[in-house]
């Protein structure tokens, strides 16, 4: 079989009996990426030396009998958002064109302590704003299974990489959706995990108290994978949990739902819901029922407030957090002529890096903060985060997991949302709840809408800390969906042709 | 700018129609090892950018880790301020564009401070040593209450790096070309403290403030928690004045005033302020609230840039920390622990020592409180430790405009002289030799009598030989003597002495010799 | 409550971005529709309810006052826009220190 049509437990097992060399399999997807790349446009910075010298070695130490991780040797690509020391970080910036960072992030560190190989880094919205990469300063990424359709955001490369057979892994950051979004409309798996799982040192804030790193994979069992090598306690993040990783590998194995109480949100449903999306979600349900879950309805009120809460808390806190982008110290730095004071260089450097949504959310954000207007804005908006986290909580007393679809439609087309900020913001809709709570949250394919064949996502949501019940359900529906279609989903996709 | 050309009322006649209220926010810089949200080293003088990592510098993707001990001393602060401490607080962002604040936002506390509600008894009539202030002060007239300063808040935040300003005439920020910034003090703890207004000092408010921040530096030195030095801007304030028409019943506009770099510049801010806005008060205008920024060199204050729009600092809680709990047996814990206040201290050794308020004032003022404190430690009576460092070392400090506790002499030695002179080894005279011997370096004071042969004479059979001569070349005195005029034995004395040179033990002598005559 | 144009100025200077006209005039009315939408919070009956800052309920996370090797001046002043005498070199600065 090709090398990067392996899955990363496929490559993780032919490469632990060196039957295949760590450089053999990065060579191929470089190759990969050097063929198909200028229409995907997953990837904004590409590590073609390091990722060898990585690859090379690897094998050397495999060779002297020593014992490495499961993802040695194996690729990866990283959403530019985190920081990887001697690349550049952009995060789909024109402020941030150029830096490289003096430092990795956490998740960078154990990704190269385990050995796997990172192979560049990938487009986004910028600085995660976004649900379609087409606020990235360098360009939208494309959809694999139709090169003018939107790859998701705003992990959109990452996404796309992935189902481009570019990566067989990537990561990601879920702040509002940017994980599981992506992965629904490229027809893959994405996980955004509990929020405090993964390590956000190193990873460049957008609204810090829902950031939340994770993984992308073509089956459950890499997403599980690599879910486990980049989680974990870190005390360089205070928000970081102590506790152990859920086993989310054996859980992704088990596969077993039978006795398991599945709740159906039905807030989640209705108006601005494609009615492909829809069909095959419930199909997806039908399915689970008849693997022996127990499938029941489950109401909360509040979701429908997600969005807008949201849309206060996020802004506010990347307001502030991207004050610093300022030209004092790094980046961009525009208008310093000698005559012009800091404020002045700063405002100006600001007006050239950020592009509009940025721009817009930074000042929506300053609204929101803004004294006499807090309360009833930002305040309010907090509020509404505590009572959707008892709707969950609540919820959660009745059922195991929650399950929607990821989103209400499939990839739209490039541009036909661009400069509609709030038809953009619609595509998290289902996705958004579980950011605000901190809990974990999965989307596995399952299937293709009928209207124009695009993959549908299935949205898997559990309580914080229970991210093994995600990978249990995916991983079942996942394995029911292979025997129904025969292939892998992917293997329809037709965007690139062969 | 740093001329005023305010008009101005004389103080005294300015607190007479006038009720000053004055408030002073503190700023101390934590003597932690590192910062305060990173293991950067906090080192005063470091070569620039030498002490910086990703977390104090803001780089993108950095987060913050609170330092446990920088929690630890602001309460220990606020317990010695008789505050509560919060059972559950945040961290709080403060959000400005300056260029020395690598997040353009600062880590501080808004509306839940760590610590809340306290009070620190202050003396208006100690004043610092050294710095006491030329010309009248209101303590003049022999002030000499108590006043209980409430503290509104203790708060802790992270420090801003420093910048350097070039190309302008002053080295200030007027008329610079640009500026060079260094980020080693960026992420040091700070702890702000925050009295609530002070009322009712009248004439006293210069005077007041300076005690305050006296007494707040002392206390602070005492626990431990930052090496308080004005001069390297480790304990920094900021004084609040406003000017209210006495029996008015209402509070006036305040000003804020910075820059206020020593304890004098605290007192003489205070001062200018109040004939500043007197003036103003009395010609009917308006006291604006500002900033004002104090000048050394004058005393004088000037206002600050103006602003189109007030500061909003959008305050909300810091998502990238979680609330601190400070578990009430660690603060039982700290509270037990608390070294004894100097005022306490204070109060304690004047019990001890059986003085009066005055002379224990006196004591302070004069630098010698330690000093006699050490002494007695090693085993001096009070009345000689006083007599010894007040008397003689003052004089010798004076002269050669030194401190008390840079004499090369110590606490220590001194004890040991006084203890020569009751043993009757010196008399004060010897000792004052001793003492002379000890400040150039000749040795301990032991060493300094053996060498010298410095010990009084106080054989009796060297003295009666003396004593017989003194007598026979005196006969005149003598008859004095014997006629009733006691008093010219000294004469006979001092020839003894001279002929033991100066060994004797004076009043050994005159009582051998009245006992001779008799 | 609507967002003026005005306010959309003053709130983008706040933020230190020198918005053109042109980005004015086509911000403030997309900003405007999006503060109506988000002002949907505050038909949520709250009274009582506690706002969340932090969902993982986490508090009295600390470390240790000890040293940690930081960045050498160079990899500090590495990516600066302007360096001088080892120190970050900014526009000159307006208003106290």
């Amino acid at each position: 079989m090709e090398l990067t049509r392996m899955t990363a437990a496929e490559l993780s097992a032919a490469l632990a009996t060196s039957e295949v060399s760590a450089t053999e399999v990065t060579q191929a997807h470089l190759d990969r990426i050097a063929a198909v790349d200028d229409r995907v446009h997953a990837f904004l910075h590409i590590a073609a030396d390091s990722a060898l010298a990585q690859a090379a070695d690897v094998d050397q130490r495999r060779a002297t009998g020593e014992q490495l991780a499961p993802l040695a040797g194996v690729p990866v690509a990283v959403k530019d958002v985190f920081t990887t020391k001697n690349m550049p970080t952009t995060c789909g910036s024109r402020i941030l064109d150029g830096w490289h960072p003096p430092y990795d992030a956490t998740i960078t560190r154990r990704l190269k302590q385990a050995g796997a190989i990172i192979l560049g880094k990938t487009n986004m919205d910028e600085f995660a704003m976004g649900s379609s990469t087409e606020n990235s300063a360098f360009g939208p990424s494309r959809n694999p299974w139709d090169l003018d359709k939107i790859p998701g955001g705003s992990s959109g490369g990452s996404a796309a990489a992935v189902a481009a057979y570019e990566a067989p892994l990537a990561i990601g950051t879920d702040t509002g959706g940017s994980i599981r979004q992506p992965a629904a409309v490229c027809g893959i798996v994405g996980t955004k995990p509990t929020y405090g799982g993964s390590s956000r040192y190193g990873v460049v804030a957008f609204a810090s108290s829902l950031d939340t790193p994770g993984p992308f994979g073509r089956t459950v069992l890499d997403a599980a994978l690599l879910h486990e090598a980049i989680s974990g306690h870190d005390p360089m993040d205070s928000t970081s949990i102590d506790a152990p990783v859920p086993p989310v590998v054996a859980a992704a194995r088990e596969a077993d739902v039978s006795g398991m109480r599945i709740g159906v949100v039905t807030d989640l449903s209705g108006d601005g819901y494609q009615p492909g999306v829809l069909s095959r979600f419930a199909e997806a349900v039908e399915l689970l029922e008849s693997l022996g879950a127990k499938v029941t309805e489950v109401s909360c009120p509040h979701f429908k407030y997600a969005l807008p809460a949201y849309y206060l808390i996020a802004p506010s806190e990347c307001s502030s957090n991207l004050a610093r982008f300022d030209a004092m110290r790094y980046g961009l730095r525009v208008g310093d002529d000698g005559t012009r004071d800091a404020e002045e260089v700063m405002a100006l450097t600001r007006e050239a890096g950020f592009g509009a949504e940025v721009k817009r959310r930074i000042i929506l954000g300053a609204y929101a903060l803004s004294s006499g207007y807090y309360d009833a804005y930002y305040g309010k908006a907090q509020q509404v985060r505590t009572l959707i986290i008892r709707d969950f909580d609540a919820a959660f007393g009745q059922v195991d997991v929650l399950v929607s679809p990821a989103t209400p439609t499939t990839a739209f087309p490039l541009g036909e949302r661009a400069d509609d900020p709030m038809a953009m913001y619609l595509a998290d809709l289902c996705t958004i709840p579980s950011d605000l709570a901190g809990n974990a949250a999965i989307s596995v394919p399952c299937g293709l809408a009928a209207e124009d064949g695009l993959p549908v996502g299935l949205q898997v949501m559990a309580p914080a800390l229970a991210d093994d019940r995600l990978y249990r359900v995916a991983a079942a529906a996942e394995a029911a969906f292979a025997g129904r279609w025969g292939q892998p989903l992917l293997a329809s996709a037709k965007g690139l042709g062969a | 700018m740093t001329t005023s050309t305010d008009t101005l009322v004389p103080f005294a006649e300015a607190v007479q129609r006038y009720e000053p209220l004055i408030g002073l926010e503190t700023h101390v810089e934590l003597g932690t090892r590192t910062k305060m949200f990173c293991g950067c080293l906090t080192t005063f003088g470091a070569e620039p950018n030498s002490q910086v990592c990703p977390v104090c510098l803001g780089l993108p993707g950095s987060l913050p880790v609170v330092n446990r001990m920088a929690i630890e001393h602001t309460i220990r602060i606020g317990l010695a301020l008789n505050c509560s401490i919060a059972t559950w607080c945040r961290f709080a962002r403060k959000n400005y564009f300056y260029p020395d604040m690598p997040k353009n936002f600062q880590i501080s506390q808004y509306d839940e401070p760590l610590c809340t509600d306290g009070w620190l008894d202050v003396r208006l009539d100690a004043i610092d040593h050294g710095e006491s202030e030329s010309g009248g002060t209101g303590a003049e007239g022999g002030s000499k209450r108590t006043v209980r300063v409430g503290i509104e808040r203790v708060h802790l935040e992270e420090d801003t790096g420093k910048s350097l300003h070039v190309g302008g005439a002053t080295g200030r920020i007027h008329g610079a070309e640009y500026s060079l910034v260094d980020y080693n003090r960026a992420g040091i703890p700070l702890v702000e403290i925050v009295t609530k207004p002070i009322e009712g000092t009248g004439a006293d408010a210069p005077v007041a403030a300076r005690a305050y921040v006296t007494e707040l530096r002392d206390l602070l030195r005492s626990l431990g928690v930052s090496d308080v030095r004005m001069e390297e801007g480790s304990l920094r304030c900021d004084v609040n004045t406003s000017l209210a028409p006495r029996g008015s019943g209402r509070w006036g506009t305040r000003t804020e005033t910075k820059n206020v770099n020593s304890l004098r510049s605290v007192e003489r801010a205070v001062r200018f302020e109040i004939e500043r806005q007197a003036a103003v008060l009395d010609s009917a205008g308006r006291v604006i609230q500002e900033t004002r920024h104090f000048h050394e060199e004058t005393g004088t204050t000037t206002p600050g840039r103006s602003k189109e729009e007030a500061q909003d600092y959008r305050y909300f809680p810091e998502p990238d920390l979680v609330p601190v709990a400070p578990p009430r047996d660690w603060v039982e814990q700290i509270k037990a622990a608390l070294p004894e206040t100097p005022s306490g201290r204070r109060a304690r050794l004047q019990a001890e020592w059986d003085l009066s308020e005055a002379d224990m004032t006196a004591l302070q003022n004069a630098g010698a409180l330690d000093l006699v404190a050490e002494t007695v430690a090693a085993g001096a009576s009070p009345a000689d430790a006083r007599k010894w460092w007040l008397g003689e070392l003052s004089r010798r400090a004076n002269d050669t405009g030194t401190e008390l506790a840079d004499l090369a002499i110590t606490p220590a030695q001194v004890a040991r002289i006084a203890e020569l002179v009751s043993a009757g080894t010196l008399n004060d005279r010897l000792a004052r030799q001793v003492i002379d011997a000890v400040l150039v370096g000749e040795g301990s004071p032991d060493e300094v009598v053996a060498n010298r042969g410095l010990a009084v004479v106080s054989d009796e059979g060297a003295l009666s030989a003396a004593i017989d001569e003194a007598i026979a070349a005196n006969p005149d005195v003598v008859a004095k003597i014997r006629d009733g005029k006691v008093a010219a034995v000294g004469v006979l004395v001092g020839a003894v002495r001279r002929a033991t040179g100066g060994k004797a033990d004076a009043a050994r002598v005159r009582e051998l010799i009245l006992q001779r005559l008799s | 409550m609507p967002i003026t144009r005005d306010e959309v100025a003053h709130l983008a200077r706040l933020s230190r971005i020198a918005l053109s006209d042109a980005e004015l005039d086509h911000l403030a009315p997309q900003l405007d529709q999006i503060i109506t939408a988000v002002a949907q919070v505050q038909e949520v009956a709250a009274e009582g309810i506690p706002p969340t800052s932090h969902a993982t309920g986490l508090t009295n996370v600390f470390r240790a006052d000890e040293p940690v090797p930081c960045l050498t001046p160079e990899e500090a002043l590495a990516q600066a826009p302007a360096v001088e005498r080892q120190r970050f070199k900014v526009p000159r600065i307006l208003g106290e220190d």
